[in-house]
């Protein structure tokens, strides 16, 4: 048995939902030069160079990336023979919420009621997923996903006969439709099979994956490079203006799924998708 | 040549056209989709809530906050500002949550919005009846776009947050046309040049 300390993970979760708004990953960063050095249209280049300077800008001055700090989207890998001591692990993770987009000068986007629309003022609740695994490891992700690349996103029962085809139409479609909306660049994140809300959580944890690490699964690995370049085939380019450049990368997850279904969801992240961990 | 032709090309530098607020609907018509501009001035900063409120007021025949005409509304939720700064992160958010509000601004004078994502067709014919234009801005450079504004005040519905209206002071903040008084949209015409059917 192992203990950890509330006032730890609220600590923790402060600190990532800073960083991740404030530092683009390394991973993303790259392919963004990548990206530039690949663009065809003028347009699509400036802004490819524009969103570089403004991942500089962020970072050196600790000011937001983008001014949509999100949604907070939380990922804990929990050990079953780990214990928390001193307040619940839910309210922990919110407390950290709560201080980091405070004191971080972070936009407060969250409302009580979808309906009723009344901001909650601290950007809480966060939207917390909880794996338990072996062992006494704890692993937090915080991960603001920011709503003009959320709602463009899409689910899909599709029928077994559908097969990869049918998956692969549905995916360029949705990252079609979504055009400028997302801003992109967007990285794509599909979850494939299991059922209706495993699909839609696979597609979210797929968006925390590098972007220049493939599926390890060889079929997968072979559909998301079919995929990226199809999406980069649409012509949105970067910021929507045109171009080459759509997509930075196309990450999917699979998992096994009913006789009968074949359940697909796109979750779109933009430019930025951002994420920060830490293991306690 | 009207006066404010003379100073239209004088302003035509790199390819930049160089805006200065207000927009008056004649200069607003010259704007082509595709062209890179820079604005300096005066823009009003309002989102979904901001449109709503507004929205009502014009139903019961109350006024706006600010007087409308020739005026530019940016769609933007800045983030809170640091210690010593004027705004936080300031980018545009996706304006097709606006279409349902914006025709009736354009009507009563709006000529210019800046966002991003493409717009209903109702927004595009009261912009082409009434001379309006559509700049579309860097989805996800906040941090980037900030640097631009000079000013900042909250002029009404302090109580909305990052969702109140903002009176901005900007300085040379890049955009671009998106759609054009004419109805001409970058989203479709730029698509259509680097689309490849398989």
């Amino acid at each position: 048995m192992r203990f950890i300390d509330a006032a730890e993970i609220t600590e923790t979760v402060k600190r990532l939902c800073m960083e991740a708004n404030y530092h683009l990953n390394a991973d993303i960063a790259d392919a963004l030069k990548k990206g530039f050095e690949n663009e065809e249209s003028e347009a699509g280049r400036d802004i490819l160079l524009k969103l570089m300077e403004n991942a500089e800008i962020a970072g050196r001055e600790k000011i937001a990336i983008c001014q949509d700090t999100g949604m907070a989207v939380v990922f804990v890998n929990v050990g079953q023979d780990v214990h928390i001591t001193g307040g619940s692990l839910a309210d922990a993770i919110n407390e950290g919420v709560r201080r980091g987009y405070a004191e971080g000068f972070l936009r407060k986007s969250v409302v009580k009621d979808p309906l009723d629309r009344e901001n909650t003022g601290d950007n809480t609740p966060a939207v917390i997923h909880y794996d338990i695994t072996e062992g006494d490891a704890f692993k937090i992700v915080v991960a603001p996903k920011g709503f003009g690349s959320e709602n463009m996103s899409a689910l899909k029962m599709l029928n077994p006969s559908d097969g990869i085809e049918g998956v692969k139409r549905f995916i360029v479609e949705t990252a079609d439709i979504a055009g400028a909306n997302p801003c992109p660049p967007v990285i794509v994140g599909a979850g494939i099979g299991g059922t209706m809300e495993k699909a839609a959580i696979l597609a979210k944890k797929a968006l925390l994956r590098p972007v220049n690490i493939r599926s390890g699964i060889e079929y997968v690995r072979k559909l998301e490079e079919e995929l990226l370049r199809d999406i980069n085939r649409l012509g949105v380019g970067p910021a929507g203006f045109g171009g080459r450049i759509t997509a930075l990368a196309v990450n999917i997850e699979v998992f096994p799924t009913h006789i009968a279904g074949l359940p697909v969801a796109v979750n779109i992240g933009c430019h930025a998708t951002r994420h920060a961990e830490a293991v306690l | 040549m009207r006066m404010g032709e003379t100073v239209w090309i004088m302003n035509r530098r790199n390819g930049i056209i160089r805006i200065e607020t207000p927009l008056e609907p004649h200069m607003a018509r010259k704007l082509k989709a595709g062209d890179a501009v820079s604005i300096s001035g005066i823009i009003y900063a309002a989102r979904d809530a901001a449109h709503k409120r507004m929205a009502g007021m014009i139903k019961e025949g109350k006024e706006l906050p600010f007087d409308i005409r020739n005026q530019v509304i940016y769609y933007v939720g800045p983030c809170p500002a640091g210690p010593g700064r004027i705004i936080g992160s300031a980018g545009p958010t996706t304006s097709g949550r606006m279409d349902a509000y914006a025709p009736a601004l354009i009507a009563m004078g709006l000529t210019g919005m800046i966002g991003k994502g493409s717009r209903s067709k109702e927004v595009v014919s009261a912009m082409k009846e009434f001379g309006a234009v559509y700049f579309g801005a860097i989805g996800g450079a906040g941090a980037l776009l900030s640097k631009t504004v000079l000013g900042e005040e909250v002029i009404a519905f302090p109580e909305l947050g990052t969702e109140a209206v903002r009176k901005l002071t900007v300085r040379d903040f890049p955009a671009v046309v998106v759609i054009d008084s004419m109805g001409n949209d970058l989203y479709v015409s730029g698509r259509e040049k680097f689309r490849i059917v398989n």
